[in-house]
């Protein structure tokens, strides 16, 4: 029977290997050709959880903290992987009502949100609140913390020069591949400048969870996590202690402050007032607050030493100064005569504060006489080496230009204002083509008119009084890190040079501002033992107020630089509405300067009446001046 | 004739060798499988895998109680095992614990016996003392009826101990009566009742029925024109209508006895014929094949590695250890491991088809075929359930499955046929 049937094995061997390989065809189906499974594989068991960085600390020039951080918590939760809880217990925990958890629930299951992603539930969880719930959270499936970092600002100065950090905006989410839903980001001043250095690089960590979603451990010991890098410290080129020094005196004041180290362009002091806490913008607290500040009728938000633009006024008149010289159509000597003011054939002359008399070019800047000025201004416009106005118009424009005047200096803080520098064009379209002429514009010689310069700009044109002929590009960082020389700091140790370069000229000037400290409009201001030199300016302005043009009272301005030999800091001040340079501005930047340079003050009177002066409840609106 | 000198005289390595792998292999996935950071000795024996370390030593022991045994010992007394097999199928119906819905353990302690998977030894033996008999010839009807009596009476007692899965298995003895004789119908039989059942419940019954009458009258047209003796021809016409009528009563018959098989099984059927049932349950045992699938494709070509398993080892894929421990090897060891495995698996049974065509004694050739066809049943079922190509019917993948039950059965059942063969030139049966 055996033999007789023997051959039938070799069907049931065949019957038995071709099993085998469509088993084997099956396998090499699913593990080697198809992909779906792993994909699916890796959604099942992995987490990709992602590690934030600290962000970076941010620290003034002499190493004192102006920004770290404090930790808080996200409660999130991933709303699939919530079972049954006890409801009631847990919103006591975190102190809301059960309506509430409802809606923050149903807000983390719907669009954009998913109930399979985590989002978050309930953000910034105190640390004590925090504790609590971590040690419940067993209880609470699909609820995790997240640990986040807040801002701090340990004093509450320089806000709007240090910004602030807030949520991505979806417009951000939606170009960036770095950023997701609730991360941070910084959205003003130097938090927005210098994002990439201070939040360093996001981390991912897959976590491979079991079937009940408990996390059972990194994936390959890790080796295809990446490492969150920590964000850089940055050495913030501000004094904290002149930044904090400079925001009182210009308590109750609307204006700004800008104190710059000329041999470098760093910042020392950057003060915009009315300002505010910037411990108010942070994380949760931020949208309620800065609506708050942003109704607020002083505008608070308003970085006003970067953005606001003024009459640059007297100062003006050392650019002026400096340009006819290299235009060589005055020298030191070039006398004018002033009757009280200049007639330029219109209805009414422009008016000088008084009869200055026979004055050369010292005392024209020193008791900054207007009629002087004007003179210059036509001595310049009307050289007879250009043939027509527009060439001659857009020669003294690139020398404004070139002293930071109308351009973007490219400072690092971001959201700078031009200015206005007029242009031909603009002249052509008020007065019409051909239609004007030296006299047309000749406000332009006392830094009123059609000129805006910012406080920042006017601070720059300091420096390179202070530095004859050239400037740094004013900036608020020192080093990213610990490296003064990253790559993003070069363009700051560059010189820029103005198109007046003989430093003899700059002496003329420097000389005469010196005067102006020694006997002219600031002796007042005087700070005992230190030579310096400065002008002060006094911007007219006006303002449409229900249809009709009010004439304001004057905003007070001073430049200076100090000391007089190898200058340690230029400085503006602008005071609105608050009257005479000399009268205000001066005091305070006369103030600053000695806190900066000795760093005590000699003059508690004057500090007393600068502290307690309150310019903004007082009237704004001046006599009105007619001419 | 001589005696044996030693015990391990005349045995063949080729097997024991592939056994010794297949055990190791598996109780090294099992250790993959269950592996927990805090227990991770593979010998520490409050873990599976610790416990199937000891399984495999009394495996290895009673492979050695077998290899001492003397052969006469199987061939003599295959009815008395059979009867006390059936007997003990039947007590654990009244006496045994009932586990998930079925009964069919013993438990002694923490110590469990299931007697179905000793049945299979004892109906292969039976098997081949009836067969091996003298006048017995496969075309007989009574032949027929007792073969078949021996293979389906124990699996009747199965079935009604609620464990249809592994009665399934004694379906494999078709292949050795195929061997000794029985009409290749048997297995086309076998085969196209499967195919048939598995129709009846895709498709609708009438529109089946009505296809298998045109093929019926399709045939019997041809038979009766190509044929001249119209004999003849009659005779087969009424064959083919008595297999028309068979085959619809069958198929309006799936339904009734479908209706009556058990709640998770059915589902598990329904799931793998891609039928809408119920939605939790389709989820729940649609989930089983799912997930084994996702642990077996996400292997790739050369897999993640030993203990990198993540679907297996966090429990993503059910019974893990035991019926579905084909996915841990898939996820880890990938297509190259799954090959290897599966070429082993083969190798062993073509070595014992091999073996037992060797042997002179009718009653070995027939216990070894029935040893093939019971582990390649396993495999097949088994593999199959675990890359979706067959039902998920819960039988353990030989050697490797975690269990001691199912372990100590299948070295029973290898060693016998072992100690079988070394005897085969000392003694002329």
């Amino acid at each position: 029977m055996s033999a007789q049937y023997s051959d039938r094995k070799y069907v049931i061997i065949a019957i038995f290997s071709s099993i085998i390989l469509i088993f084997l065809a099956r396998l090499f189906y699913i593990q080697v050709i198809d992909d779906q499974y792993k994909l699916t594989a890796r959604n099942q068991a992995f987490r990709y959880m992602t590690d934030y960085p600290a962000r970076g600390n941010i620290f003034d020039r002499k190493g004192r903290r102006l920004v770290y951080n404090q930790a808080a918590y996200d409660l999130m939760v991933i709303p699939r992987q919530v079972k049954d809880f006890d409801t009631a217990e847990f919103c006591t925990i975190i102190g809301i009502d059960k309506d509430q958890f409802e809606k923050k629930m149903l807000k983390a299951i719907l669009p954009p949100n998913s109930s399979r992603k985590p989002s978050i539930f309930e953000k910034e969880i105190s640390v004590e609140h925090s504790a609590i719930l971590q040690e419940r959270l067993y209880k609470f499936q699909g609820f995790f913390l997240q640990p986040r970092t807040l801002r701090k600002y340990p004093e509450p100065i320089a806000g709007h020069l240090l910004g602030y950090v807030g949520e991505v905006s979806e417009k951000i989410t939606d170009t960036s591949s770095y950023y997701r839903d609730g991360d941070y980001i910084g959205i003003s001043g130097m938090e927005k400048a210098y994002e990439i250095p201070l939040r360093g690089i996001k981390g991912t960590h897959i976590e491979v969870v079991d079937v009940h979603n408990r996390p059972m451990g990194s994936y390959m010991n890790g080796i295809y996590d990446t490492i969150a890098v920590a964000g850089k410290d940055l050495v913030c080129s501000l004094d904290a202690v002149l930044q904090e020094y400079g925001e009182k005196l210009m308590q109750n004041k609307i204006g700004s402050i800008v104190a710059i180290d000329p041999s470098t362009g760093e910042i020392l002091a950057f003060v915009s007032s009315p300002g505010y806490d910037p411990n108010l913008l942070i994380g949760s607290t931020l949208p309620k607050n800065f609506r708050l500040l942003q109704q607020d009728s002083l505008k608070p938000l308003f970085n006003r030493a970067l953005m606001a633009s003024y009459p640059p006024g007297s100062t003006f008149k050392l650019v002026m100064s400096l340009v006819g010289q290299n235009e060589k159509v005055i020298s030191k000597s070039t006398t004018f005569f002033c009757a009280g003011g200049y007639n330029y054939g219109g209805a009414r002359p422009l008016k000088c504060d008084a009869h200055h008399g026979s004055l050369d070019l010292t005392a024209g800047i020193s008791r900054s006489c207007n009629t002087y000025f004007c003179n210059v201004f036509r001595s310049v416009m009307d050289n007879k080496k250009y043939k027509k106005m527009e060439d001659v118009f857009t020669v003294w424009r690139n020398y404004a230009i070139s002293f930071g005047i109308g351009a973007h200096l490219n400072t690092d803080i971001p959201n700078e204002l031009r200015g206005s520098l007029p242009t031909i064009e603009r002249y052509n379209k008020i007065f019409g083509e051909h239609r004007w002429h030296t006299s047309t514009i000749i406000s332009l010689a006392i830094g009123q008119g059609e000129l805006g310069i910012t406080p920042l700009q006017n601070a720059n044109v300091v420096c390179i009084i202070a530095n004859k002929g050239f400037y740094y590009i004013p900036h608020t960082v020192k080093s990213i890190g610990k490296n003064p020389n990253d790559p993003s700091l070069l363009r700051f140790k560059e010189k820029h040079y103005a198109q007046v370069t003989d430093t003899a000229y700059y002496n003329v000037v420097i000389e005469a501002m010196n005067e102006v400290v020694k006997h002219g409009t600031a002796a007042a201001s005087q700070i005992p033992g230190i030579d310096y030199c400065a002008k002060t300016g006094t911007a007219e302005n006006k303002r449409v107020i229900n249809g009709k043009v009010i004439q304001l009272k004057d905003h007070s301005m001073f430049i200076a630089f100090a000391p007089k030999e190898n200058p340690k800091i230029a400085i503006a001040v602008t005071v609105e509405n608050a009257g005479w340079g000399a009268s205000w501005a001066a005091p305070i930047a006369s103030l600053m300067i000695e806190k900066y340079l000795t760093d005590s003050v000699s003059r508690p009177e004057i500090e007393k009446k600068m502290l307690d002066a309150d310019i903004i409840h007082t009237n704004i609106i001046g006599k009105q001046k007619g001419y | 004739m001589r005696e044996q000198k030693t015990i391990f005289q005349n045995i063949d390595w080729v097997m024991t060798g592939l056994f010794l792998a297949l055990v190791v292999l598996g109780w090294m996935n099992i250790y993959a499988a269950v592996y927990n950071d805090e227990h991770n000795s593979i010998f520490d024996i409050s873990q599976k895998y610790g416990k199937q370390m000891l399984w495999i030593t009394g495996a290895i022991i009673i492979a050695l109680v077998v290899l001492i045994i003397d052969a006469n010992f199987f061939t003599a007394f295959p009815y008395p095992m059979y009867i006390i097999s059936t007997i003990m199928l039947i007590a654990v119906i009244f006496f045994g614990r009932e586990i998930s819905g079925s009964h069919s353990w013993f438990r002694f302690g923490d110590f469990g016996l299931q007697p179905a998977e000793f049945g299979k030894f004892a109906v292969g033996l039976a098997l081949a003392k009836y067969m091996s008999g003298l006048n017995i010839h496969a075309a007989d009807l009574k032949t027929k009826a007792i073969a078949f009596f021996i293979i389906l009476f124990p699996a009747g007692i199965i079935v009604m101990e609620k464990e249809a899965g592994t009665a399934l298995v004694y379906i494999a003895f078709i292949f050795v009566l195929f061997r000794e004789g029985f009409s290749g119908n048997f297995l086309l039989g076998g085969f196209f009742t499967i195919l048939l059942l598995i129709l009846a419940l895709l498709v609708n019954k009438i529109v089946l029925v009505i296809v298998l009458a045109i093929i019926a009258i399709a045939i019997g047209l041809f038979i009766w024109v190509s044929s001249r003796n119209k004999k003849k021809a009659k005779r087969g016409l009424l064959g083919v209508f008595a297999i028309l009528v068979i085959a619809s009563f069958a198929v309006f018959g799936v339904d009734t006895a479908f209706s009556k098989m058990k709640g998770h099984q059915k589902t598990r059927i329904n799931v793998f014929l891609g039928k809408e049932v119920d939605k939790e349950m389709k989820k729940k045992a649609g989930y089983n094949i799912n997930q084994s699938l996702i642990a077996i494709g996400s292997g790739g070509v050369a897999g993640k590695g030993f203990l990198q398993g993540t679907q297996t080892k966090y429990e993503f894929v059910p019974e893990q250890s035991t019926d579905f421990i084909f996915c841990t090897v898939g996820e880890e060891w990938g297509f190259l491991g799954c090959t290897f495995i599966l070429s082993l698996f083969l190798a062993l049974i073509l070595r014992i088809i091999f073996v037992a065509e060797r042997q002179r004694s009718a009653f070995s050739r027939i216990y070894g075929y029935g040893v093939a066809s019971i582990l390649f049943f396993h495999i097949t079922v088994n593999v199959g359930m675990t890359i979706g190509l067959a039902p998920v019917i819960g039988i353990p993948l030989p050697f490797f499955s975690y269990g001691g039950s199912s372990l100590w059965a299948f070295t029973i059942l290898l060693f016998v046929f072992i100690k079988l063969d070394s005897n085969r030139l000392l003694i002329l049966r």
